[in-house]
């Protein structure tokens, strides 16, 4: 691990209030969309933090930006405690924590310039540019590898790819020291995205930027991450290095998940099916308004045993470096520990919980 | 869906008291904020000859100097069971609904508005069946035919029915259909009772010069709904399904298209109900607007009062229902 | 061998817009057998929905140009009467698309547009249909089917209503099923159990698929044979095996080198491919591939003035590309290094 550590997140918690009633609205629940999250992520470093919807990802992203307050437990940044700073107090440090959003289409605004989308930062924050803002623009242009002439364009003028890179600019414009990325290339096309996932690596390179990276798709965070942490509604499931994750996953949502991508390299009939031993999960992913109690994961894992639905497992690190929260954690390497056949296939035995 | 109906009753019956509330203040609490006392307040109120014995007898009968609160219950309780106006000489009584006494015209509101009420209804009615069939209609048409002669032509006569005022067409029509060439003579309500043939024929013009308006209107939303709809995905869908085109069009287009035409049906109809003013002055009709023009002539506050009352309760009604619509039409709402 | 349930031959279908004129799909051939699976990979603009909208006929009424043959078990589609194309829409061919959500009616619970879907082409009463949408659900693996018959789709999750979808596509048991991008919108786990259903319905059925996807781990997970489109035209059609052992196209290559893998460790920089598809408008001319190849060099410059036709390079396996087989053959034994890398 490079640098001293830039993030330090303990128990971070957000939930969503649910209110009810026919004259007086009575808060009758909660959301519990991120719960007792804690990493601890160097300067330099790549964090992945992987899930599928309702996981709490995107939430958690939202709240290390501080785009939305915590409802508890602590963010460190730099050394300095942000998790309830007023939003005066968070106004300078938005130059050092930057965020890139997943649909390049909608996160632009169609009225502007690309000169002015990508100077506004520079603008609002009242930045000093030793040749002007324009000029300074243009620099972010190059960089992120676009014509610096395009200044005086608009977004419906480029391409998706091109989007993004305008939004990587923009993130870029405030030097920040910390980039969370939400799902930055899910919504390009595949020969797109592998430009996007180096021109990111350049620029960490290049610029020694931290960033938190949230995707579904388990192989851009393999390539792209050094620690990644695997969130199952709401909670953390699992936390550890990304060559120690893809080489020995212990949790079984771990498991389950990266069974279920489809790899490219063919089948090879009937056979070919049957070795690959998949694990199948049975149903839809839990409401996180009503979240199973205890593990989180029981109601789709096959490993579920009578602990497992009443004692939430607490993330212990069973290796060095290596956290992982379950009472029956996988051991070895993912062929020799999945069950054939599996638990319930996604026919007409499927007993999962629907949401 | 029950909690959603009783939950939107209940905002509708304090939407109601609040109605009442701002308009009894308007009519009897700001004058006094103004700065006039009850004397100057009971003068306006009074009829034809404001002697000081009359002005001072209304100041009674109003209960003008009961405390603001007092007034408005003695309103409210009115409109639910019949009021006394006691002025310690006479009493007259204002049978249920109470809505105000006019004495000017030394008679209730209520039974006035009554009489009127009819009129405005089969004028509003009537029209609005005009307006919502025909424009859906040429909306429909003109979206599926988007780009052609006729789209452009039905758009372009919308424009002109949007933006010509009502006394212009009506008066036109008047003059047209009705002076020169004597289609339609004698524009006069007559009740449906009396004569539904006469009735029918007398309110062409008015109902066709009122649908013109709002025709206009809905054949511009329906054409930009349906063309917005039959973009959707669950359009093709229904291609795809091998379903006749008709069906796509009317069960699966025009049903997702009406929502948003449903509501904004609801509130003109409703804003209708309390009067087409200007209609119904051009045409003659006593109804509601009509009888406010009059009051509002006659400075008569009373007759004022009362038809704003009722024209508010049309309105927030019309709210009501076409919310409860809405949850009928979209399943998503409901949940 | 069995008879090709589906025989497409040299399709075009062309828009004129007040751009130009859109070559959305120029010049596609491909046969697909009972029970057997096609894959049709491609990314945004390679034509790959607008050719399967074109076989479904869903093309009806907008201005698209169609020539070329479609011929559905020996019938031909295009220029057929628009009244027995939709007879055979939804019955003997069916499609299911890529977001359930927008593609259900929001207004109809799920069991009426299931029923829907069986009434056309069926004449039963209502109760034998709406019986029959209840067997449907229950088949892809809904439970409590009869109640959730009558749940409108915003009340399912994203993995069940794609399920109730693949269920009204199948209600009429048709012998050819294309899925658009059906798994695009889900969760990889969910991902996984439709592309099971997929995989178990068409045994069940005997029905030939065709897949549309941009993902190559999908496409992999359950084609027999796979088709690889670019701007609007074949670049590449083989079996999975050969695509995957043996791919020939530069295109190909580029697509399976650029993409990060689960399988395999790539821990160096991802070799992206250069550039952006092309607009339909102006497809480069000659090869529609060579603005973004690194061979097209080798070529001489007849990459940039001549169409390549498809030609094969092993059995059954066809590839557009003007490289020699000895090109060929040295441009991948480099490419195969990096990807052992």
């Amino acid at each position: 691990m490079s640098g001293d550590a830039l993030l330090e997140v303990t128990g971070l918690t957000k939930h969503f209030p649910v209110t009810r009633g026919i004259i007086i609205r009575q808060k009758i629940g909660a959301v519990q969309a991120v719960d007792d999250v804690s990493f601890t992520l160097a300067a330099g470093q790549t964090l992945g933090v992987v899930g599928e919807s309702g996981c709490g990802k995107t939430t958690t992203g939202r709240l290390l930006t501080r785009l939305l307050e915590p409802t508890g437990g602590q963010i460190m940044f730099d050394g300095r405690d942000i998790s309830h700073l007023s939003a005066g107090q968070m106004r300078p440090l938005r130059r050092d924590i930057q965020m890139i959003f997943q649909d390049p289409y909608s996160s632009l605004n169609p009225r502007h310039t690309v000169g002015s989308i990508v100077g506004a930062p520079l603008r609002l924050q009242k930045v000093s540019t030793p040749h002007g803002i324009k000029a300074a623009v243009q620099d972010l242009l190059q960089l992120v590898g676009l014509n610096p002439e395009h200044y005086n364009r608009y977004p419906h003028e480029f391409s998706g790819g091109q989007r993004q890179r305008i939004g990587i600019a923009r993130t870029l414009a405030l030097r920040p020291k910390l980039i969370v990325a939400d799902e930055p290339v899910s919504a390009l096309d595949v020969s797109i995205q592998a430009q996007i996932i180096n021109l990111l690596e350049d620029l960490q390179g290049e610029l020694g930027l931290t960033y938190v990276v949230i995707a579904h798709d388990l192989s851009v965070v393999r390539h792209i991450a050094d620690l990644v942490a695997v969130m199952y509604l709401g909670k953390l499931v699992e936390l550890t290095s990304r060559d120690e994750l893809y080489a020995r996953p212990r949790h079984p949502y771990t498991v389950a998940l990266m069974s279920a991508v489809p790899v490219p390299a063919p089948v090879r009939g009937e056979e070919g099916r049957q070795r690959r031993k998949r694990i199948r999960l049975a149903g839809d992913v839990p409401s996180p308004l009503n979240p199973p109690p205890a593990c989180r994961f029981h109601t789709r894992c096959w490993k579920a045993q009578e602990i497992c639905r009443t004692t939430e497992p607490p993330l212990a690190e069973l290796d060095p470096g290596h956290q992982v929260a379950c009472h029956f954690p996988e051991n070895g390497a993912p062929e020799d520990s999945a069950p054939d056949g599996g638990a319930a296939t996604g026919t007409s035995q499927a007993a999962g919980e629907l949401s | 869906m029950i909690t959603f109906i009783i939950r939107r009753l209940i905002a509708t019956v304090f939407l109601l008291i609040v109605v009442s509330a701002i308009t009894f203040a308007i009519f009897f609490l700001i004058p006094r904020l103004a700065g006039q006392n009850t004397y100057q307040l009971a003068t306006e109120y009074v009829g034809r000859n404001p002697t000081h014995a009359a002005v001072l007898q209304v100041e009674a009968q109003l209960g003008l100097d009961h405390p603001l609160w007092v007034q408005y219950w003695n309103f409210l309780k009115g409109i639910v069971v019949g009021r006394h106006y006691n002025s310690g000489i006479s009493t007259t009584y204002c049978p249920p609904p109470c809505f105000g006494y006019s004495f000017k015209s030394q008679q209730p509101v209520w039974p006035q508005m009554v009489s009127d009420l009819p009129v405005t209804l089969s004028l509003a009615i009537g029209a609005a069946v005009i307006w919502l069939v025909g424009g859906v209609a040429i909306g429909v048409i003109s979206a599926l035919k988007r780009g052609t002669l006729f789209d452009r032509f039905s758009m372009g006569i919308a424009l002109a029915g949007v933006s010509l005022p009502i006394f212009f067409t009506g008066l036109i029509s008047l003059e047209l259909f009705s002076y020169k060439w004597p289609i339609f003579p004698n524009v006069q309500y007559v009740s449906f009772l009396t004569n539904p043939f006469l009735w029918a024929r007398n309110l062409v013009l008015p109902w066709l010069c009122l649908a013109f308006l709002y025709a206009a209107l809905y054949a511009r939303l329906t054409r930009a709904g349906m063309l917005e709809t039959m973009n959707e995905d669950y359009i093709r869908t229904a291609r795809a399904k091998g379903l006749p085109e008709r069906t796509v069009i009317f069960k699966h287009g025009l049903r997702a298209a009406l929502t948003p035409i449903v509501t904004i049906f609801g509130m003109d109809l409703g804003l209708l109900l309390g009067g087409a003013i200007i209609t119904e002055y051009t045409f003659s009709l006593h109804g509601l607007g009509l009888f406010t023009i009059l009051a509002i002539d006659n400075q008569d506050l009373p007759e004022i009062l009362g038809v704003t009352m009722l024209a508010a309760f049309f309105i927030v009604f019309a709210n009501l229902v076409v919310d409860v619509l809405y949850a009928v039409v979209d399943p998503r709402v409901r949940h | 061998m069995a008879d090709a349930l589906l025989e497409v031959s040299d399709l075009h279908i062309h828009f004129p817009t007040d751009d130009g004129l859109v070559r959305a799909v120029d010049g596609v051939s491909f046969t697909l057998e009972r029970g057997r699976t096609l894959g049709i990979v491609g990314e945004s603009g390679s034509g790959k929905s607008v050719s399967s909208l074109g076989i479904m006929g869903l093309h009806q009424g907008t201005r698209a140009q169609i020539t070329g043959h479609i011929k559905l078990d020996g019938e031909e589609l295009v220029g057929a009467s628009a009244a027995r194309v939709r007879e055979l829409r939804g019955s003997k061919m069916a499609m299911i698309f890529q977001d359930p959500l927008s593609s259900l009616h929001p207004y109809y619970t799920v069991g009426a547009q299931i029923a829907e879907a069986y009434l056309v082409h069926n004449k039963v009463s209502k109760q034998v249909a709406r019986k029959h949408a209840i067997d449907m659900l229950g088949r892809v693996g809904i439970p409590q089917p009869a109640t959730r018959a009558d749940d409108y789709p915003h009340q399912f999750s994203g993995g069940m209503r794609q399920r109730a979808m693949i269920a009204m596509a199948l209600s009429c048991d048709p012998e050819l099923l294309i899925a658009d991008e059906p798994t695009t919108a889900l969760d990889v786990t969910v991902q996984a159990q439709i592309l099971d259903l997929i995989w178990d319905m068409q045994r069940e059925y005997q029905s030939a698929v065709i897949i549309i996807t941009h993902d190559l781990g999908v496409v992999a997970e359950l084609s027999d044979d796979i088709l690889v489109m670019y701007a609007g035209r074949m670049a590449e059609y083989g079996s999975a095996e050969d695509i995957f052992d043996a791919p020939g196209h530069p295109y190909t290559w580029g697509l399976l080198n650029s993409m990060p893998r689960l399988d395999q460790a790539r821990l160096d920089r991802l070799i992206p491919i250069k550039g952006t598809p092309p607009s339909l408008i102006n497809v480069p001319s000659g090869c529609p591939f060579h603005p973004r190849c690194q061979y097209a060099a080798e070529t001489n410059g007849r990459s940039e003035t001549e169409i390549p036709a498809l030609r094969p390079v092993g059995p059954g396996h066809l590839v557009a590309c003007h490289l020699t087989s000895d090109q060929r053959r040295a441009a991948r034994g480099g490419a195969a290094r990096l990807e052992d890398a």
